[in-house]
């Protein structure tokens, strides 16, 4: 079985223990936090495990890329402290289970672009941004063959990723990628940081979806019209294991002409969804998640975004409705990248 | 020609007869596991009079006469088993009234339950109706004869129970009105005149109600659906009392299926709430899902799923596409609700042993005074081993209804026998005398509720 890489020293010598001291759901202090993290490394019971939201930002904000997220979704399975409740996660691992037969295989010898388990939102696929890319994954039936498994980080269950993991790598790899686009962040997040702190082998590139949609529209830079919009960016909780690709939604908009608006919750700070909070098992957690999304949209509000730009499905899911309720837009961030080069996504007026 | 089909040409018009084989052919059947039997006429009236006079010539010639609504009964219970004249009551589809501060419609017996909700959303935002889980053609009036139950059923009951007037044309020929629309011109009460209980559950064997009035009910501004999960079945009679004591929810539906596989082994709540402000129906959901449910959410036994806008029809029929060639019937039981997990292991263990995945959903009907249990069973309608596989099935679920106690709801033929067999014998022969009464001639669907 595959063993998380995790240094206690790192953490004894840390200067700021960040991790915690910078958690937006957990109020702790320099010295606590540095107790309640070895102790977790150790093996023992702490409140952080119980009060944990599964939000991943730790994970960002370890500067010593000690991945201290991990290590509590590992120890709260194995101290048995689940975060939400016990039919949840058996619902959640069902869902992961393929049941309409095995995914047709072909060989790309090529970049691909990976779908993983939202193969619905292939209408997102379109247009000039995605010219002579390969897709995988279009078939909702099959999707659960591309899954990537990271979402059981919400749950307490890292044993069922690295169970599920290395065979969801093999189907990706027998379509033989030379890189693959990651249509969700989380995709990403797993075949880089969670297969690196892991030792589990990924015999593809992967390519952060932001990163390709700035190069591509880069090539088509003189189709660009800067779209001249506010724009407030919902950022997932699964960026946070991709902290250094964070970066290309400031290029994306700067290129497009989006002015993204000043916000309180923005980048490291940035609020999740609150999907994951809501189905916690710690009480008042469907209230907690409300008014976190309440403070969430009165920030992009108050901050003048007309539109509210998603990556992540599930966050789309969560806000979409929330966010056009108070009249600002929801909209992914390839179909804002279509509008700038001249393209109508579906349904936009 | 034939000097029946020549009498019916007289009496609707020839466009509205038909004896071609391919369209007998297209009434032989419904969507279920029943074997075909083709009418030998099909007529569609297009008014009460036509409907007199097509019975009366009936009764003179003794023919049999099977009535159709949308024909998604799914149990056979339209089928011509002893062929005669199939009445396709579809182009009978007025909607005569909507009265707005009474909350009552007058419809034609045609009028279907798609019809009646655009109606209502475009001209009448703040009522609604009970609807089915059948798909949108379903009548209303079918729905009725069969004592449906919809997606207000939590609140208001059985739809059956909203009937506020019935006139029916009687199996020989008269026309008969029951509820104040018997007395006066209005149609707003069943009560308080004697109780004839003649029409409703009888699939048509006593009459035709060719029109009604079903009691609508406030429509609120925003409607939506609450999930909940549990893996323990049961925990389910319990939370549907306790969420039945708030009498905050309109409709509570609980689940479980193999396919998709995320519903496997495990209880889902569907939990439909409605209000008219954000205020009110975070109140309702802090009632709901914090002060009733919380307790299940802190120990762990029992899960948040969030709360979606806007409802989502119908349910059941989504069953039928998790296996392949489409085709699913279901056993329906009013149950009590305690008696879920019996239902639903015993309805597992049938499923198994048919190589169906299973499928049960239990809905609330009033304050947990009962539900609908149904199982349902997929097969391959190109494959007749699993048509015969998914029938074994259901005449199983059938015995198993009647040994836990619970009544089968809009039973084929052989439901209607294991019921008769049990039937109290006082209750077996007034129904016999009833019928007799009503049909002397025995003409009315045929087949159905034939008491020995």
């Amino acid at each position: 079985m595959y063993e998380l890489v995790f240094d206690k020293d790192l953490c004894l010598h840390c200067s700021t223990q960040a991790c915690l001291t910078r958690c937006q759901y957990i109020e702790i202090d320099k010295e606590t936090a540095r107790k309640e993290i070895l102790k977790i490394a150790r093996g023992e019971d702490s409140f952080v495990l119980h009060d944990c939201a599964t939000c991943y930002a730790c994970e960002e904000y370890c500067t010593s890329g000690n991945h201290p997220f991990y290590l509590i979704a590992e120890k709260q399975e194995s101290l048995g402290i689940p975060p939400v409740p016990r039919p949840l996660i058996q619902r959640a691992v069902n869902i992961g289970v393929p049941f309409r037969g095995r995914p047709e295989i072909n060989e790309v010898n090529g970049p691909v672009l990976n779908m993983g388990a939202f193969s619905e939102y292939m209408p997102l696929i379109q247009g000039r941004l995605f010219e002579g890319l390969a897709v995988i994954s279009t078939d909702e039936r099959k999707m659960f063959h591309y899954f990537c498994q990271l979402m059981y980080l919400h749950y307490g269950r890292s044993s069922l990723i690295k169970e599920r993991l290395p065979g969801i790598i093999e189907t990706i790899a027998k379509h033989r990628p030379t890189e693959v686009v990651c249509f969700h962040d989380e995709c990403y997040g797993a075949y880089t940081s969670y297969c690196e702190a892991y030792g589990i082998d990924v015999p593809f590139k992967p390519v952060h979806f932001y990163e390709y949609l700035y190069n591509r529209l880069l090539e088509l830079k003189d189709m660009i019209r800067p779209v001249g919009l506010k724009v407030a960016y919902q950022r997932p909780c699964s960026s946070r294991l991709s902290p250094d690709k964070h970066v290309f939604v400031r290029r994306i908009f700067d290129l497009i002409g989006a002015e993204s608006v000043k916000r309180e919750f923005v980048d490291g700070n940035a609020l999740c969804c609150a999907g994951a909070i809501e189905g916690q098992r710690r009480e008042g957690s469907r209230k907690r998640a409300a008014e976190q999304q309440k403070r969430n949209i009165e920030d992009m509000k108050k901050a003048g975004a007309e539109i509210c730009v998603f990556n992540c499905p599930a966050c789309f899911q969560t806000l979409g409705g929330m966010v056009a309720g108070n009249g600002i837009k929801p909209i992914h961030m390839s179909d804002l990248c279509r509008l700038a080069i001249n393209e109508t996504p579906a349904g936009w007026r | 020609m034939n000097p029946t089909y020549q009498s019916l040409i007289a009496i609707v018009d020839a466009e509205h007869v038909s004896n071609r084989p391919e369209e007998l052919y297209i009434y032989s059947f419904d969507l279920g596991t029943s074997e075909p039997h083709r009418p030998d006429y099909v007529v569609s009236p297009g008014t009460t009079e036509e409907i007199q006079e097509i019975v009366r010539l009936a009764n003179r010639e003794n023919i049999p006469v099977v009535p159709l609504g949308g024909g998604l009964s799914l149990a056979g219970l339209a089928v011509p088993l002893k062929g005669g004249i199939l009445l396709d009551l579809k182009r009978m589809d007025r909607i005569i009234e909507v009265n707005e501060k009474g909350r009552y419609a007058v419809l034609e017996c045609g009028v279907s339950q798609g019809q009646l909700t655009s109606y209502l959303e475009r001209h009448h935002p703040h009522l609604t109706h009970s609807e089915p889980g059948a798909p949108p053609a379903a009548t209303i009036a079918g729905n009725i004869m069969i004592h449906g139950q919809g997606d207000l059923a939590q609140p208001y009951g059985f739809n059956s129970d909203m009937v506020n007037g019935l006139e029916v044309v009687l199996p020989t020929g008269e026309i008969c009105r029951f509820g104040s629309c018997a007395v006066g011109t209005r149609w707003f009460t069943n009560h308080p005149l004697p109780d004839m209980g003649l029409f409703l559950g009888w699939c048509g064997t006593t009459g035709i109600i060719t029109r009604l009035s079903i009691r609508l009910l406030p429509a609120k501004r925003i409607r939506g659906i609450g999930r909940f999960v549990v893996d323990d079945e049961e925990l389910v009679p319990e939370i549907m009392y306790k969420l039945t004591h708030t009498q905050m929810a309109e409709d509570i539906i609980a689940f479980s299926s193999a396919v998709p596989p995320f519903a496997s082994e495990l209880q889902h709540f569907t939990v439909n709430i409605s209000a008219d402000s954000e205020k009110e129906l975070e109140m309702k959901q802090e009632i709901i899902w914090d002060d009733t449910l919380g307790e299940y959410i802190k120990k762990g036994d029992g899960a948040y799923l969030g709360f979606t806008r806007g409802l989502e029809r119908p349910q059941i029929s989504k069953t039928s596409d998790y296996k392949k060639g489409g085709g699913f019937e279901y056993v329906g039981s009013i149950m009590p609700v305690e008696r879920y997990p019996e239902c639903y292991r015993m309805g597992r263990e049938i499923s198994e042993k048919y190589d169906i995945p299973y499928t049960v959903t239990g809905r609330c009907i009033g304050a947990a005074h009962s539900m609908m249990f149904a199982w349902t069973y997929a097969f391959n309608r190109a494959d007749p081993a699993t048509i015969d596989g998914a029938r074994n099935a259901l005449h199983e679920t059938d015995r198993l209804v009647m040994e836990l106690g619970g009544v089968i709801w809009k039973p084929g033929v052989y439901g209607q026998r294991l019921i008769m067999e049990r039937l109290d014998p006082g209750t077996r022969e007034l129904m016999k005398k009833v019928k007799g009464l009503l049909d002397p001639k025995g003409i009315m669907n045929p087949g159905n509720w034939e008491i020995p």
